[in-house]
């Protein structure tokens, strides 16, 4: 098990080398000049350019930035507007950003678990067919579109919760982006349960269990929860992936200050800052080489014969 | 005790039924694809999805025909000069210069018919995502299928360019892309055929990992057929049933990302429009015209349904269970 738990996380940080890498030397081949040089003079450009280091090979560059990085340092942005150390800025964006989407997780797993537990159980009947068409609604509208509809009914027509995001009052203000945020994630995970749940309920363990007198929710609990929860480990991890997605949208209209909105801010914003671009390119494949790598482990964890199986093809 | 042996005459049988005994009706041999068609047009969910589909793809090329106004007409009243924003107008309802006029969707904020903007907007997002996924299964397929026939070395550089591949998120490309690249039609094909083929190729390669060890293979190469001649003649009608069902799982993919990136502002450009561009110009006006976002939701949400259904009509059809047979 450590064995192969090493060579994961061995793989996973190549992996995102290579890419630091190719980000890297992307963002500096990129056409066009890092300083808005009509209000600057050459001299002041060539200033400024030495005072960064841009002049150096780019190697010279890349082993700079990467010891930087290695000491959780991602540098300073070139533009005025977002001039201040990358770090600071990025603190209280991740902060925001985690907490939300954290909610996101909790919410959509407690809920979708709860509702795949209760339409599995009433199989055929209305809670069933609400379970249904509650997931194939969250499938099918992206968390986004929800967050407009609650945002223009909620505090808009019915000023309850705040219209935009207020860091004073988190947790009200939370309360409309995480759960429009989690739909997605209740509805797969919702879906994903009943049928898991379904297909165990119909296996011949649990009819051995119920043969020997067995009923109610012990039964439920022991024998089919239990092993309904293997594959529904698995799919939360893509979900997370997802949610950083969605994430990005509902930020901007929520207006969080997340990383999210600063991600628009760079896909978008005219202008843009690359040295942001860069770092929050690293901090998103990070993000995304970290959540697979857990569920990768977790997997193992779970069931060993994933373990065995992919040691055995010899890769 | 004496017996008689009764000797049967052939008034004593009867036919039970007239029918030509030399043809079996029981057994009769159907095409892969038939069975697969009967399956598919048995599910009702897969009909109501493939209606759905149908029924948009009609609209999103008839609809803007059949409007009198251009996409990017800008609908001004005669009188003032002034630009026309309103909602829904039954025909012929209300006086004025436009009594009889029909804006089913009404207009949105600088005057242009929002009927013709929708289904502009479903044909450019329909558009993106039938070329991308296309070219992506082309891409994702062979990549695939060769990585697995080859299996070894070849097999093991190729998935460790997956991996990594893999392991960027659609976000950073679509990040860096933008910095290279314009915003437009353009960046959005671009940033789904770099992520989508991936996902094809894992399918198309774990089909073939189970198609290679199978007698017609090993038959053709005895007979000295060339590798390329056996993955893209022999194996790749084989697996095509599951690649299939991928694309139709990906399309609603690439829809959602389109109407994301055009949401954020990368996608597509005025006055073009689709529809990411039309639910984010509905959200900018949403409390002055909320009806304005309507329409391009519904027809977004009926396209994943639609395309949802049909993919899972479509697994269920390649691989029935023995209760639904």
């Amino acid at each position: 098990m450590a064995k192969y738990i090493l060579k994961r996380v061995g793989l996973a940080l190549l992996t995102l080398f290579i890419i630091i890498f190719v980000l890297f030397v992307l963002v500096r081949i990129m056409p066009g000049n890092p300083f808005p040089s009509e209000r600057m003079s050459a001299d002041q450009i060539a200033n400024k350019r030495a005072e960064m280091g841009l002049d150096d090979p780019i190697l010279v560059q890349f082993g700079r930035y990467f010891v930087n990085l290695l000491h959780g340092d991602f540098g300073k942005g070139t533009s005025l507007y977002y001039g201040a150390p990358i770090n600071t800025v990025l603190s209280t964006c991740i902060s925001n950003s985690f907490r939300i989407g954290g909610l996101a997780i909790l919410e959509g797993a407690a809920v979708g678990l709860l509702l795949g537990i209760t339409a599995a159980l009433n199989k055929g009947r209305f809670l069933d067919s609400f379970c249904t068409v509650f997931s194939i609604l969250g499938v099918c509208v992206p968390g986004y579109v929800f967050l407009i509809f609650l945002q223009y009914f909620f505090s808009y027509r019915i000023p309850f919760f705040p219209y935009f995001f207020d860091p004073n009052r988190f947790m009200f203000s939370a309360i409309l982006p995480s759960l429009s945020l989690s739909l997605f994630t209740m509805s797969t995970v919702a879906r994903f349960t009943r049928n898991e749940m379904v297909e165990v309920m119909d296996s011949d363990y649990v009819r051995l269990a119920e043969s020997k007198g067995m009923t109610g929710s012990l039964l439920v609990r022991r024998h089919i929860l239990r092993n309904a929860l293997i594959p529904i480990v698995t799919v939360l991890g893509p979900l997370i992936v997802d949610l950083l997605t969605g994430a990005l949208v509902v930020e901007k209209i929520y207006g969080i200050n997340g990383i999210g909105k600063l991600m628009v801010d760079a896909i978008a914003g005219e202008g843009v800052d690359y040295n942001y671009v860069l770092a929050l390119g690293i901090l998103y494949s990070a993000l995304y080489i970290g959540i697979m790598l857990v569920v990768d482990i977790l997997y193992g964890v779970i069931d060993p014969r994933i373990r065995v199986a992919s040691s055995g093809e010899g890769d | 005790m004496a017996q008689t042996t009764y000797v049967p005459v052939a008034g004593d049988f009867e036919l039970i039924a007239d029918h030509d005994i030399t043809t079996d009706k029981n057994f009769a041999s159907q095409s892969y694809w038939k069975g697969v068609a009967i399956h598919f047009f048995r599910n009702r969910r897969a009909v109501v999805g493939l209606v759905l589909v149908l029924a948009i793809i009609l609209l999103a090329i008839l609809g803007p025909v059949v409007s009198p106004y251009a996409y990017d007409q800008i609908i001004r009243d005669p009188a003032n000069e002034a630009v026309v924003a309103k909602g829904i107008a039954p025909p012929g309802a209300q006086e004025g210069p436009f009594a009889g006029q029909l804006f089913l969707f009404g207009t949105d904020d600088l005057g242009r018919d929002l009927w013709t903007r929708t289904w502009q907007g479903a044909r450019i997002s329909l558009i993106i995502a039938f070329v991308t996924i296309f070219i992506d299964m082309i891409i994702g397929m062979s990549y695939g299928l060769i990585s697995g026939y080859f299996g070894g070395m070849v097999d093991n550089i190729m998935q460790r360019v997956v991996e990594v591949a893999n392991s960027v998120p659609r976000l950073v490309i679509v990040s860096v892309l933008a910095i290279f690249m314009p915003k437009g039609m353009g960046l959005v094909i671009v940033a789904l055929l770099l992520t989508e083929w991936i996902g094809m190729s894992k399918i198309a390669r774990a089909e073939m990992l189970k198609m290679k060890e199978q007698e017609y293979v090993l038959a053709s190469r005895t007979l000295g057929a060339r590798s390329m001649h056996i993955i893209f003649k022999q194996i790749l009608p084989n697996t095509i049933g599951p690649i299939i069902t991928q694309m139709m799982f990906s399309i609603p993919t690439a829809i959602f990302t389109e109407a994301f990136l055009s949401f954020v502002g990368v996608g597509i450009v005025l006055p073009q429009c689709s529809i990411g561009s039309l639910i984010e110009s509905g959200f900018n006006n949403i409390t002055t015209l909320p009806y304005q976002i309507l329409p391009p939701i519904i027809v977004l949400a009926l396209q994943m349904l639609g395309f949802n259904f049909i993919g899972d009509g479509f697994r269920e059809a390649l691989a029935p269970k023995l209760e639904d047979m």
